[in-house]
Protein backbone atom coordinates (compact mmCIF):
# COMPACT_ATOMS: atom_id res chain seq x y z
CA UNK A 1 0.00 0.00 0.00
CA UNK A 2 0.76 3.69 -0.44
CA UNK A 3 1.18 5.76 3.02
CA UNK A 4 2.11 9.50 2.97
CA UNK A 5 2.99 8.70 -0.37
CA UNK A 6 5.53 5.97 0.04
CA UNK A 7 5.43 2.14 -0.81
CA UNK A 8 5.02 0.68 2.21
CA UNK A 9 4.58 -3.25 2.65
CA UNK A 10 4.46 -5.74 5.18
CA UNK A 11 3.26 -9.62 5.56
CA UNK A 12 0.42 -10.00 8.03
CA UNK A 13 -2.04 -11.94 9.11
CA UNK A 14 -5.33 -11.22 7.96
CA UNK A 15 -6.20 -10.66 11.17
CA UNK A 16 -4.08 -7.81 11.81
CA UNK A 17 -6.17 -4.55 11.62
CA UNK A 18 -5.49 -1.25 9.55
CA UNK A 19 -4.51 1.03 12.72
CA UNK A 20 -2.09 -2.13 14.03
CA UNK A 21 -0.21 -2.44 11.34
CA UNK A 22 0.38 1.24 10.94
CA UNK A 23 1.30 1.96 14.48
CA UNK A 24 3.66 -1.71 14.92
CA UNK A 25 4.87 -2.28 11.85
CA UNK A 26 5.56 1.29 10.23
CA UNK A 27 5.67 2.64 13.86
CA UNK A 28 3.45 5.34 12.55
CA UNK A 29 1.59 6.44 16.30
CA UNK A 30 0.31 9.08 15.48
CA UNK A 31 -3.12 7.27 13.91
CA UNK A 32 -4.43 6.13 17.51
CA UNK A 33 -6.35 3.55 19.19
CA UNK A 34 -9.54 4.62 21.18
CA UNK A 35 -12.43 2.55 21.50
CA UNK A 36 -11.37 0.20 19.58
CA UNK A 37 -14.92 -0.42 18.68
CA UNK A 38 -16.29 1.82 15.92
CA UNK A 39 -17.34 4.39 17.71
CA UNK A 40 -15.12 7.12 18.76
CA UNK A 41 -12.41 8.11 15.46
CA UNK A 42 -9.47 8.71 17.46
CA UNK A 43 -8.16 6.21 15.01
CA UNK A 44 -9.35 8.30 11.43
CA UNK A 45 -7.31 7.83 8.15
CA UNK A 46 -7.62 8.82 4.62
CA UNK A 47 -8.20 5.86 2.40
CA UNK A 48 -7.97 7.14 -0.90
CA UNK A 49 -8.89 10.38 0.42
CA UNK A 50 -12.12 9.63 2.28
CA UNK A 51 -12.27 8.93 6.42
CA UNK A 52 -12.50 5.86 7.17
CA UNK A 53 -11.65 4.18 10.75
CA UNK A 54 -8.86 2.36 10.74
CA UNK A 55 -9.81 -0.17 13.61
CA UNK A 56 -12.19 -1.74 11.44
CA UNK A 57 -10.42 -2.13 8.16
CA UNK A 58 -8.13 -5.08 7.82
CA UNK A 59 -4.89 -4.23 6.55
CA UNK A 60 -5.13 -6.79 3.94
CA UNK A 61 -8.14 -4.84 2.95
CA UNK A 62 -6.49 -2.05 2.15
CA UNK A 63 -3.96 -3.82 0.10
CA UNK A 64 -2.39 -1.73 -2.96
CA UNK A 65 -4.61 1.49 -1.81
CA UNK A 66 -3.53 4.82 -1.09
CA UNK A 67 -3.59 5.90 3.05
CA UNK A 68 -2.50 9.25 4.81
CA UNK A 69 -2.11 10.04 8.25
CA UNK A 70 -1.53 12.44 10.28
CA UNK A 71 2.30 12.08 9.69
CA UNK A 72 1.69 13.11 6.34
CA UNK A 73 -0.26 16.34 6.86
CA UNK A 74 2.55 18.56 7.23
CA UNK A 75 4.78 18.88 4.40
CA UNK A 76 8.03 18.66 6.20
CA UNK A 77 8.79 21.57 8.52
CA UNK A 78 5.38 23.38 6.94
CA UNK A 79 2.49 22.86 8.78
CA UNK A 80 -0.48 22.22 6.32
CA UNK A 81 -3.43 24.87 6.76
CA UNK A 82 -5.61 22.23 9.07
CA UNK A 83 -2.81 21.95 10.98
CA UNK A 84 -2.35 25.71 11.31
CA UNK A 85 -5.98 26.12 12.31
CA UNK A 86 -5.86 24.14 15.44
CA UNK A 87 -2.39 25.36 16.55
CA UNK A 88 -3.59 29.33 15.98
CA UNK A 89 -7.81 28.23 17.46
CA UNK A 90 -6.69 26.59 20.12
CA UNK A 91 -8.69 23.44 18.63
CA UNK A 92 -6.97 20.63 21.01
CA UNK A 93 -6.57 20.38 24.76
CA UNK A 94 -4.93 16.70 24.96
CA UNK A 95 -4.48 15.96 21.92
CA UNK A 96 -6.19 12.66 21.51
CA UNK A 97 -8.59 13.03 19.34
CA UNK A 98 -6.60 15.69 16.79
CA UNK A 99 -5.48 13.51 14.28
CA UNK A 100 -8.53 11.96 13.37
CA UNK A 101 -10.61 15.72 13.68
CA UNK A 102 -7.69 17.53 11.16
CA UNK A 103 -7.80 14.50 8.43
CA UNK A 104 -11.69 14.45 8.62
CA UNK A 105 -11.69 17.85 8.08
CA UNK A 106 -8.85 18.48 5.47
CA UNK A 107 -11.29 15.43 3.74
CA UNK A 108 -13.81 17.49 4.29
CA UNK A 109 -12.33 20.81 2.99
CA UNK A 110 -11.11 19.23 -0.25
CA UNK A 111 -14.39 18.55 -1.32
CA UNK A 112 -16.30 21.45 0.11
CA UNK A 113 -13.38 24.27 0.65
CA UNK A 114 -16.23 26.67 2.33
CA UNK A 115 -18.12 24.49 4.70
CA UNK A 116 -20.31 25.89 7.09
CA UNK A 117 -20.02 25.41 10.94
CA UNK A 118 -23.10 22.85 10.46
CA UNK A 119 -21.57 21.06 7.49
CA UNK A 120 -18.53 20.63 9.95
CA UNK A 121 -20.31 19.90 12.99
CA UNK A 122 -21.84 17.06 10.42
CA UNK A 123 -18.54 15.72 9.25
CA UNK A 124 -16.47 15.28 12.80
CA UNK A 125 -19.94 13.48 13.68
CA UNK A 126 -17.95 10.58 13.79
CA UNK A 127 -15.11 11.80 16.19
CA UNK A 128 -15.19 12.18 19.46
CA UNK A 129 -13.57 14.90 21.61
CA UNK A 130 -13.87 13.83 25.36
CA UNK A 131 -12.18 17.83 26.06
CA UNK A 132 -15.24 18.69 24.56
CA UNK A 133 -13.22 21.24 22.75
CA UNK A 134 -15.99 21.28 19.52
CA UNK A 135 -16.38 25.10 19.47
CA UNK A 136 -12.72 25.60 18.77
CA UNK A 137 -12.20 22.45 16.46
CA UNK A 138 -14.87 24.25 14.50
CA UNK A 139 -13.28 27.18 14.84
CA UNK A 140 -9.53 25.78 13.52
CA UNK A 141 -11.30 23.85 10.52
CA UNK A 142 -13.25 27.45 9.25
CA UNK A 143 -9.59 29.04 9.90
CA UNK A 144 -8.11 26.37 7.44
CA UNK A 145 -10.78 26.97 4.82
CA UNK A 146 -9.81 30.66 5.26
CA UNK A 147 -6.22 29.97 4.88
CA UNK A 148 -6.67 27.87 1.67
CA UNK A 149 -8.94 30.48 0.05
CA UNK A 150 -6.51 33.23 0.69
CA UNK A 151 -4.04 31.09 -0.65
CA UNK A 152 -6.43 30.16 -3.68
CA UNK A 153 -6.32 34.45 -4.25
CA UNK A 154 -2.94 34.50 -4.17
CA UNK A 155 -1.17 31.54 -4.67
CA UNK A 156 2.99 33.30 -4.59
CA UNK A 157 2.00 34.80 -1.36
CA UNK A 158 0.75 31.31 0.64
CA UNK A 159 2.65 31.14 4.06
CA UNK A 160 2.13 27.66 3.94
CA UNK A 161 2.16 24.22 1.75
CA UNK A 162 -1.13 22.16 0.95
CA UNK A 163 -0.88 19.87 3.17
CA UNK A 164 2.21 17.25 1.87
CA UNK A 165 0.45 16.20 -1.19
CA UNK B 1 -8.42 -6.54 20.08
CA UNK B 2 -7.92 -8.79 17.18
CA UNK B 3 -10.26 -11.10 15.82
CA UNK B 4 -9.76 -15.03 16.38
CA UNK B 5 -7.28 -16.24 13.29
CA UNK B 6 -8.96 -16.79 9.79
CA UNK B 7 -8.61 -17.54 6.46
CA UNK B 8 -8.59 -14.50 3.83
CA UNK B 9 -9.74 -14.83 0.44
CA UNK B 10 -10.51 -11.62 -1.83
CA UNK B 11 -11.51 -13.32 -5.00
CA UNK B 12 -11.42 -11.09 -7.95
CA UNK B 13 -14.60 -12.25 -9.57
CA UNK B 14 -18.18 -12.93 -8.36
CA UNK B 15 -17.62 -16.61 -9.81
CA UNK B 16 -14.66 -17.26 -7.93
CA UNK B 17 -16.57 -16.14 -4.64
CA UNK B 18 -19.33 -18.21 -5.35
CA UNK B 19 -16.81 -21.42 -5.95
CA UNK B 20 -15.49 -20.61 -3.02
CA UNK B 21 -18.81 -20.54 -0.39
CA UNK B 22 -20.07 -23.88 -2.62
CA UNK B 23 -16.81 -25.31 -0.54
CA UNK B 24 -16.71 -23.90 2.49
CA UNK B 25 -19.75 -21.98 2.68
CA UNK B 26 -20.47 -23.43 5.83
CA UNK B 27 -17.41 -22.80 7.40
CA UNK B 28 -17.31 -18.67 5.51
CA UNK B 29 -18.52 -14.90 6.61
CA UNK B 30 -18.62 -13.15 3.07
CA UNK B 31 -17.41 -9.43 3.81
CA UNK B 32 -18.26 -6.23 2.25
CA UNK B 33 -17.64 -3.21 4.08
CA UNK B 34 -16.95 -5.06 7.24
CA UNK B 35 -18.57 -2.08 9.33
CA UNK B 36 -20.60 -4.57 11.33
CA UNK B 37 -18.53 -8.18 10.99
CA UNK B 38 -15.19 -6.53 11.87
CA UNK B 39 -15.99 -5.34 15.07
CA UNK B 40 -17.93 -8.91 15.42
CA UNK B 41 -15.06 -10.70 14.62
CA UNK B 42 -13.11 -8.23 17.00
CA UNK B 43 -15.14 -8.98 20.13
CA UNK B 44 -15.34 -12.90 18.96
CA UNK B 45 -19.21 -13.14 18.97
CA UNK B 46 -18.25 -14.45 15.15
CA UNK B 47 -15.04 -16.67 14.80
CA UNK B 48 -15.41 -18.00 10.99
CA UNK B 49 -13.16 -19.90 9.54
CA UNK B 50 -12.68 -18.14 6.24
CA UNK B 51 -13.53 -14.74 5.28
CA UNK B 52 -14.53 -14.17 1.89
CA UNK B 53 -14.06 -10.05 1.05
CA UNK B 54 -15.79 -9.25 -1.81
CA UNK B 55 -14.80 -5.92 -1.86
CA UNK B 56 -12.63 -6.56 -5.33
CA UNK B 57 -15.49 -7.57 -7.61
CA UNK B 58 -16.27 -5.59 -9.58
CA UNK B 59 -19.62 -4.32 -11.19
CA UNK B 60 -21.19 -4.49 -8.01
CA UNK B 61 -20.80 -0.68 -6.76
CA UNK B 62 -24.18 0.35 -8.61
CA UNK B 63 -27.08 2.29 -8.08
CA UNK B 64 -29.18 2.25 -11.45
CA UNK B 65 -32.92 2.35 -12.81
CA UNK B 66 -34.16 -0.54 -14.26
CA UNK B 67 -37.64 -1.95 -15.10
CA UNK B 68 -40.22 -0.05 -12.79
CA UNK B 69 -36.89 -0.92 -9.92
CA UNK B 70 -33.84 0.87 -8.17
CA UNK B 71 -31.22 -2.15 -8.22
CA UNK B 72 -28.35 -1.07 -5.99
CA UNK B 73 -25.40 -3.55 -6.38
CA UNK B 74 -24.03 -5.13 -2.83
CA UNK B 75 -21.16 -2.89 -2.84
CA UNK B 76 -23.06 0.69 -3.14
CA UNK B 77 -22.23 2.27 0.18
CA UNK B 78 -24.37 4.10 2.32
CA UNK B 79 -22.33 7.12 1.59
CA UNK B 80 -22.81 6.73 -2.34
CA UNK B 81 -27.09 6.32 -1.27
CA UNK B 82 -26.28 9.79 0.22
CA UNK B 83 -24.73 11.43 -2.35
CA UNK B 84 -27.02 9.89 -5.25
CA UNK B 85 -28.94 12.47 -7.56
CA UNK B 86 -30.97 9.67 -9.09
CA UNK B 87 -32.47 8.18 -5.13
CA UNK B 88 -33.10 11.95 -3.90
CA UNK B 89 -35.13 12.31 -7.22
CA UNK B 90 -36.98 8.28 -6.75
CA UNK B 91 -37.06 7.72 -3.35
CA UNK B 92 -35.82 10.58 -1.22
CA UNK B 93 -36.97 8.68 1.74
CA UNK B 94 -33.85 6.52 1.62
CA UNK B 95 -31.51 9.58 1.09
CA UNK B 96 -33.12 11.13 4.10
CA UNK B 97 -32.98 7.74 6.21
CA UNK B 98 -28.89 7.13 4.93
CA UNK B 99 -27.79 10.40 6.92
CA UNK B 100 -29.50 8.42 10.49
CA UNK B 101 -26.90 5.36 10.05
CA UNK B 102 -23.87 5.23 11.88
CA UNK B 103 -21.63 8.29 11.12
CA UNK B 104 -20.17 9.90 8.55
CA UNK B 105 -16.97 7.58 8.60
CA UNK B 106 -19.02 4.52 8.52
CA UNK B 107 -20.62 5.22 6.04
CA UNK B 108 -17.97 5.72 3.76
CA UNK B 109 -17.42 1.94 4.13
CA UNK B 110 -20.45 0.24 4.97
CA UNK B 111 -23.03 -0.99 2.42
CA UNK B 112 -26.85 -1.12 2.43
CA UNK B 113 -27.02 -4.94 0.86
CA UNK B 114 -24.58 -5.42 3.68
CA UNK B 115 -26.21 -4.24 6.34
CA UNK B 116 -29.43 -6.38 5.41
CA UNK B 117 -27.74 -9.56 5.08
CA UNK B 118 -26.62 -8.37 8.76
CA UNK B 119 -29.95 -8.48 9.83
CA UNK B 120 -29.06 -6.86 13.05
CA UNK B 121 -32.67 -6.19 14.81
CA UNK B 122 -31.65 -2.50 15.80
CA UNK B 123 -30.06 -2.36 11.83
CA UNK B 124 -32.05 0.79 9.88
CA UNK B 125 -32.24 -0.81 6.36
CA UNK B 126 -33.93 -3.41 7.34
CA UNK B 127 -37.11 -1.29 8.02
CA UNK B 128 -36.83 0.82 5.66
CA UNK B 129 -36.88 -2.20 3.15
CA UNK B 130 -39.61 -3.94 4.79
CA UNK B 131 -41.48 -0.47 3.95
CA UNK B 132 -40.43 -0.46 0.69
CA UNK B 133 -41.26 -3.78 -0.14
CA UNK B 134 -37.85 -4.74 -1.76
CA UNK B 135 -36.32 -7.86 -3.31
CA UNK B 136 -33.15 -9.35 -2.67
CA UNK B 137 -31.10 -10.85 -5.32
CA UNK B 138 -29.30 -14.00 -4.26
CA UNK B 139 -26.60 -15.70 -6.29
CA UNK B 140 -25.09 -19.16 -5.86
CA UNK B 141 -22.86 -21.62 -8.06
CA UNK B 142 -26.28 -23.05 -8.62
CA UNK B 143 -28.12 -20.32 -10.05
CA UNK B 144 -29.96 -17.00 -9.07
CA UNK B 145 -32.89 -16.29 -7.35
CA UNK B 146 -35.04 -13.44 -5.58
CA UNK B 147 -36.01 -13.33 -2.12
CA UNK B 148 -38.60 -10.97 -1.01
CA UNK B 149 -38.03 -9.24 1.56
CA UNK B 150 -40.92 -9.68 3.63
CA UNK B 151 -39.89 -13.06 5.56
CA UNK B 152 -36.10 -12.56 5.19
CA UNK B 153 -35.40 -12.09 8.60
CA UNK B 154 -35.38 -15.06 10.40
CA UNK B 155 -34.23 -14.29 13.85
CA UNK B 156 -31.34 -11.94 15.36
CA UNK B 157 -28.40 -11.91 12.77
CA UNK B 158 -30.49 -14.97 11.24
CA UNK B 159 -31.96 -14.76 7.41
CA UNK B 160 -32.79 -17.30 4.90
CA UNK B 161 -29.39 -16.34 2.89
CA UNK B 162 -28.04 -19.76 2.17
CA UNK B 163 -24.23 -20.30 3.64
CA UNK B 164 -23.18 -21.07 -0.27
CA UNK B 165 -24.89 -17.84 -1.66
CA UNK B 166 -24.13 -14.07 -1.93
CA UNK B 167 -26.79 -11.09 -1.98
CA UNK B 168 -25.82 -9.14 -4.67
CA UNK B 169 -28.35 -6.77 -5.84
CA UNK B 170 -31.49 -5.07 -3.47
CA UNK B 171 -33.89 -3.93 -6.06
CA UNK B 172 -36.62 -1.67 -4.45
CA UNK B 173 -40.25 -1.32 -6.84
CA UNK B 174 -40.23 2.33 -7.83
CA UNK B 175 -43.78 3.86 -6.12
CA UNK B 176 -46.24 4.42 -9.16
CA UNK B 177 -48.26 8.09 -9.13
CA UNK B 178 -47.92 9.98 -5.90
CA UNK B 179 -45.82 8.77 -3.06
CA UNK B 180 -43.72 10.19 -0.17
CA UNK B 181 -41.87 8.45 2.56
CA UNK B 182 -40.42 9.22 6.15
CA UNK B 183 -37.47 7.92 8.69
CA UNK B 184 -37.74 8.62 12.28
CA UNK B 185 -35.30 7.60 14.28
CA UNK B 186 -34.66 8.04 18.63
CA UNK B 187 -31.00 7.76 19.38
CA UNK B 188 -29.41 8.50 22.43
CA UNK B 189 -25.85 10.37 20.17
CA UNK B 190 -24.69 10.62 17.18
CA UNK B 191 -23.77 6.79 15.35
CA UNK B 192 -25.76 4.97 18.17
CA UNK B 193 -28.38 2.24 17.45
CA UNK B 194 -32.09 2.99 17.24
CA UNK B 195 -34.20 3.21 20.88
CA UNK B 196 -36.74 2.67 18.24
CA UNK B 197 -37.20 3.83 14.41
CA UNK B 198 -39.96 3.39 12.06
CA UNK B 199 -39.92 3.86 8.37
CA UNK B 200 -43.12 4.82 6.27
CA UNK B 201 -43.86 4.94 2.83
CA UNK B 202 -47.42 5.93 1.19
CA UNK B 203 -48.51 5.67 -2.41
CA UNK B 204 -51.79 7.61 -3.06
CA UNK B 205 -54.53 7.11 -5.33
CA UNK B 206 -56.39 10.50 -5.81
CA UNK B 207 -57.00 11.21 -1.53
CA UNK B 208 -56.78 7.47 -1.27
CA UNK B 209 -53.96 5.51 0.37
CA UNK B 210 -53.24 2.72 -2.62
CA UNK B 211 -49.96 1.15 -0.56
CA UNK B 212 -48.61 1.49 2.67
CA UNK B 213 -45.23 0.41 4.12
CA UNK B 214 -44.23 0.63 7.80
CA UNK B 215 -40.88 -1.12 9.16
CA UNK B 216 -40.12 -0.94 12.78
CA UNK B 217 -36.31 -1.04 14.09
CA UNK B 218 -34.95 -1.79 17.71
CA UNK B 219 -38.35 -3.06 18.81
CA UNK B 220 -38.06 -7.23 18.37
CA UNK B 221 -36.13 -10.06 17.50
CA UNK B 222 -36.24 -8.71 13.38
CA UNK B 223 -37.27 -5.70 12.31
CA UNK B 224 -40.56 -6.22 11.39
CA UNK B 225 -43.35 -4.73 8.96
CA UNK B 226 -46.37 -3.87 10.62
CA UNK B 227 -48.65 -5.34 8.61
CA UNK B 228 -51.92 -4.90 10.34
CA UNK B 229 -51.05 -1.54 10.44
CA UNK B 230 -50.49 -1.03 6.87
CA UNK B 231 -54.06 -2.74 5.83
CA UNK B 232 -55.59 -0.18 7.83
CA UNK B 233 -54.45 2.40 5.65
CA UNK B 234 -54.91 1.25 2.21
CA UNK B 235 -58.40 2.58 0.85
CA UNK B 236 -58.60 5.38 3.37
CA UNK B 237 -57.71 8.63 2.84
CA UNK B 238 -54.89 10.09 5.81
CA UNK B 239 -57.61 11.51 8.07
CA UNK B 240 -56.39 11.61 12.41
CA UNK B 241 -58.95 8.55 12.78
CA UNK B 242 -57.08 6.67 10.12
CA UNK B 243 -53.68 7.78 11.35
CA UNK B 244 -54.57 7.20 15.18
CA UNK B 245 -55.94 3.63 14.51
CA UNK B 246 -52.80 2.04 12.58
CA UNK B 247 -50.15 3.72 14.86
CA UNK B 248 -52.08 1.46 17.61
CA UNK B 249 -51.75 -1.12 15.38
CA UNK B 250 -48.09 -0.21 14.85
CA UNK B 251 -47.21 -0.18 18.60
CA UNK B 252 -48.99 -3.57 19.38
CA UNK B 253 -46.86 -5.16 16.17
CA UNK B 254 -44.05 -4.07 18.25
CA UNK B 255 -41.99 -6.42 20.79
CA UNK B 256 -39.87 -4.46 22.13
CA UNK B 257 -38.14 -5.42 25.60
CA UNK B 258 -36.66 -3.35 28.88
CA UNK B 259 -32.52 -2.13 28.15
CA UNK B 260 -30.58 0.45 28.96
CA UNK B 261 -32.17 2.79 26.32
CA UNK B 262 -35.53 2.42 27.76
CA UNK B 263 -38.97 0.44 28.96
CA UNK B 264 -40.91 -1.83 26.73
CA UNK B 265 -43.87 0.27 27.52
CA UNK B 266 -42.03 3.44 26.68
CA UNK B 267 -40.75 2.01 23.31
CA UNK B 268 -44.20 0.99 22.20
CA UNK B 269 -45.18 4.63 22.92
CA UNK B 270 -42.46 5.75 21.12
CA UNK B 271 -43.60 3.50 17.69
CA UNK B 272 -47.27 5.12 18.34
CA UNK B 273 -45.65 8.44 18.29
CA UNK B 274 -43.38 8.08 15.37
CA UNK B 275 -46.34 6.24 13.06
CA UNK B 276 -48.13 9.00 13.51
CA UNK B 277 -45.79 11.49 13.08
CA UNK B 278 -44.39 9.88 10.02
CA UNK B 279 -47.42 9.23 8.38
CA UNK B 280 -48.06 13.08 8.73
CA UNK B 281 -44.79 13.62 6.84
CA UNK B 282 -45.10 11.05 4.21
CA UNK B 283 -48.77 12.44 3.00
CA UNK B 284 -47.20 15.60 2.78
CA UNK B 285 -44.55 14.76 0.50
CA UNK B 286 -46.69 12.53 -1.16
CA UNK B 287 -49.14 15.81 -2.03
CA UNK B 288 -46.11 17.81 -2.95
CA UNK B 289 -45.45 15.66 -5.46
CA UNK B 290 -47.06 16.88 -8.80
CA UNK B 291 -49.07 13.96 -10.20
Amino acid sequence: MRVNGAERSGDVEPRVLLVDFLRTNLALTGTHVGCDTTSCGACTVLLDGEPVKSCTLLAVQVDGREIKTVEGLANGAALAPIQVGFHEEHGLQCGFCTPGMMLVASALLERNPNPTDDEIRWAISGNICRCTGYMNIVKAVQYAAKMHSEAAKAPAAAAVAGGGE
Amino acid sequence: MFPAAFDYQSPATLDEALGLLAERGDDAKVMAGGQSLIPLLKLRFAQPQLIVDIGRIPGMTEIKRDDGHVKIGALARHVDIERSKELAKLLPVMVEAVRWISDPLVRNRGTLVGSVCHADPSGDWGSIMLALDAELVARSAKGERVIPIDGFFEGPFTTTLRSDEIATEIRIPLPTGRAGGSYHKLERRVGDFATVAVSLQIELDGNKVKKAGIGLTSVGATNIKAKKAEQALVGHELKDDVIAESAKLAAEAAEPKDDIRGTAAYKKDVVRVFVQRGLKAALGRAQEVKA
